[in-house]
């Protein structure tokens, strides 16, 4: 690298990138033209980073790659607010980030005279609620909300899915003939789409709008996931393992405590994983058709009523909630498993 | 002396997709109270094959393989020393010393009051609350042998247990090996493919020939003990080793034709 070519490194793209973008506003290019500047004009910002990166001394390049990874999306919502409010993108379909900020803080404090409730409850109760009737009447406020009748759904599904699969599972590990007998149906049903079988399930339960046909089709698409991954959890545990605890004299409740539960436990928790992400689109599925409540009837009902912003708000409460149960389960595996650092 | 290992005419047969297959073949082995004997041969003698057949681990098909129990029927009869280590990932370096003790129901109190001795005669002490995949290989193997003496068994069993160290781990964990058996007199069995380290550990070395497995020669180390690695540059025990390959050169070229 010459001497000449370090401060280019980084701004010969950017400079680039204003040119960019002043010729494409001044000619009116983005109308026609806006997948070819949009890809130029990412390539461009990452020559400028690398640029940036290389020039930096070694203590700056941790932090700098934090930002990188931080200001990039900022970059990408401040672009879309750009485009959105300047009119280049239909803000009906694409409405400017503050405006599904908006959106959200609309739906969180203020009622919904429809479903008679509000994303969080009716939050603006709360102090009256605790003074009257303290914690207890503030967790009811909760359960009212649309959050909650998603997270219960999805929370009380997987747990009753999951549970008999860790069971079903482990058998289907140790036993030979049950897993010669279950294996092939399971793999089958494993396929099918679980939502298809939701018309059958409201069919089946007294009260084909309440909460159990919801709760039982997260449960039963959560459940084959865990139980083959239990069972390819307990297969796939060293076999010289399993002889080393025969061989200290370890009994069959022993081995089970100590060599093969520990040692299914990191593809149990990759099953675990796939099940919650698979009981969110479930749910979210199950609530656009058949529901009064949830994140995913507010994002039906708002496409309904063609109120975009509140969809977009809708999903980032879809996706936050992805997030915190992910991190939760990240939580518990490093809890059950302290030997995985 | 009283035998601790009786093996006679030991017949290990198996089938596989060309036929049956003879692992072992009229076997016969005897070992005394306290006498460190070594098992050499080419691969696919059959000498991990008795060694996991006298663990326990797999069947005669004939013949006869035992460890003769002692006078304390509590005491484990053998433990092994696995070549793959086979210490429990999620167990910490002191609990997977303790393991043998805690799966015979002895109490914490006790159980950590040996593996701590343990721990600190293989040198791991500092390191007793560390997990596995936090140490090196040469001391997940420290672990695999303090947590097969801790257990105290009649008869110690390993299975070329230096087989995936480095050669320099592998000369360390060779003296610590001839330090604690001096320390201890176990009855060992050491399964192993190299003549200078039998020679080294070992009282005796029993040669197996290949296809089928079964016993060729037998020579007994006169070597003095305590012996350390400078052992390894005495005449004696060059003339030692170059004996034993001179007996067991054409068995390995056999064995490489078979496997051909």
């Amino acid at each position: 690298m010459t001497a000449g070519g370090k401060a280019g490194a980084w701004l010969t793209p950017l400079i680039a990138l204003v040119v960019l973008l002043a010729a494409a506003g001044l000619f009116d290019l983005w109308r026609s033209w806006w997948w070819a500047i949009l890809g130029a004009g990412f390539v461009l910002v990452v020559l400028a980073a690398e640029g940036a990166s290389r020039r930096l001394p070694f203590r700056f390049q941790t932090p700098f790659e934090r930002a990188l990874a931080w200001l990039f999306p900022v970059l990408v919502l401040a672009a879309w607010e750009w485009l959105s409010t300047s009119g280049v993108l239909n803000p009906r379909w694409f409405p400017p980030p503050s405006r599904i900020v908006g959106a959200l803080w609309d739906m969180t404090v203020n009622y919904d005279r429809f479903s008679g409730t509000s994303l969080i409850g009716r939050p603006w109760l709360i102090p009256s609620r605790l003074a009257e009737q303290g914690w207890p009447g503030v967790v009811a406020l909760f359960q009212e909300s649309h959050v909650w009748a998603t997270l219960s759904r999805v929370i009380v599904g997987f747990v009753l899915g999951a549970a008999p699969a860790l069971l079903v599972g482990m058998v289907m590990g140790l036993n030979r003939t049950v897993r010669t007998m279950l294996d092939s149906t399971m793999s089958a049903i494993y396929v099918l789409p679980k939502i298809a079988i939701f018309p059958i399930l409201m069919l089946v339960f007294p009260d084909p709008f309440g909460e159990a046909p919801k709760v039982t089709v997260v449960a039963i698409s959560a459940f084959f996931l865990v139980a083959l991954s239990t069972m390819a959890g307990v297969q796939g545990i060293d076999k010289v393992l399993l002889q080393a605890g025969s061989n200290f004299g370890a009994n069959r409740w022993q081995m089970l405590r100590h060599v093969i539960l520990p040692g299914a436990l990191p593809i149990v928790f990759n099953g675990l994983r796939l099940a919650l992400g698979t009981a969110l689109i479930v749910i979210v599925a199950v609530e656009f058709v058949r529901a009064k409540t949830g994140v995913g009837y507010l994002v039906y009902y708002h496409w309904q009523v063609l109120g975009t912003p509140k969809m977009y708000a809708a999903l980032l409460v879809v996706m936050g909630l992805g997030v915190g149960l992910t991190a939760l389960l990240q939580l518990v595996e490093r809890l059950v498993m302290p030997w995985r650092r | 002396m009283t035998q601790k290992i009786v093996a006679v005419d030991a017949t290990k047969r198996y089938p596989s997709k060309a036929g049956m297959v003879t692992a072992l073949e009229g076997f016969d082995l005897e070992v005394a109270e306290g006498e460190f004997v070594c098992l050499v041969g080419p691969s696919g003698c059959g000498k991990s094959t008795f060694l996991r057949i006298l663990a326990g681990l797999d069947d005669l098909t004939g013949g006869e393989a035992r460890i003769v129990p002692g006078d304390d029927p509590r005491r484990p009869l053998n433990n092994v020393v696995f070549q793959e280590y086979a210490v429990f990932p999620w167990k910490t370096v002191r609990d997977n010393v303790a393991f043998g003790l805690q799966m015979r129901g002895i109490g914490k109190a006790e159980r950590y009051a040996v593996t701590e001795r343990w721990l600190t005669k293989v040198g791991l002490k500092r390191f007793a609350d560390y997990y596995p995949s936090q140490i090196s290989g040469g001391m997940k193997q420290r672990v695999s042998i303090a947590r097969a003496l801790a257990n105290d068994p009649e008869v110690l069993l390993m299975d070329e247990p230096l087989g995936a160290l480095d050669a320099q781990t592998r000369a360390v964990l060779q003296e610590e090996l001839l330090r604690i058996w001096e320390e201890t007199h176990k009855t060992v069995l050491y399964v192993t493919h190299s003549i200078e380290e039998a020679v080294l550990l070992g009282d005796r070395v029993v040669l197996m020939t290949a296809h089928p497995g079964t016993k060729k020669s037998e020579f007994v180390v006169d070597l003095p003990r305590p012996r350390d690695l400078a052992t390894t540059a005495t005449p004696e025990f060059a003339a030692l080793t170059g004996a034993i390959w001179e007996d067991l050169r054409d068995e390995v070229r056999r064995a490489m034709e078979a496997q051909r």
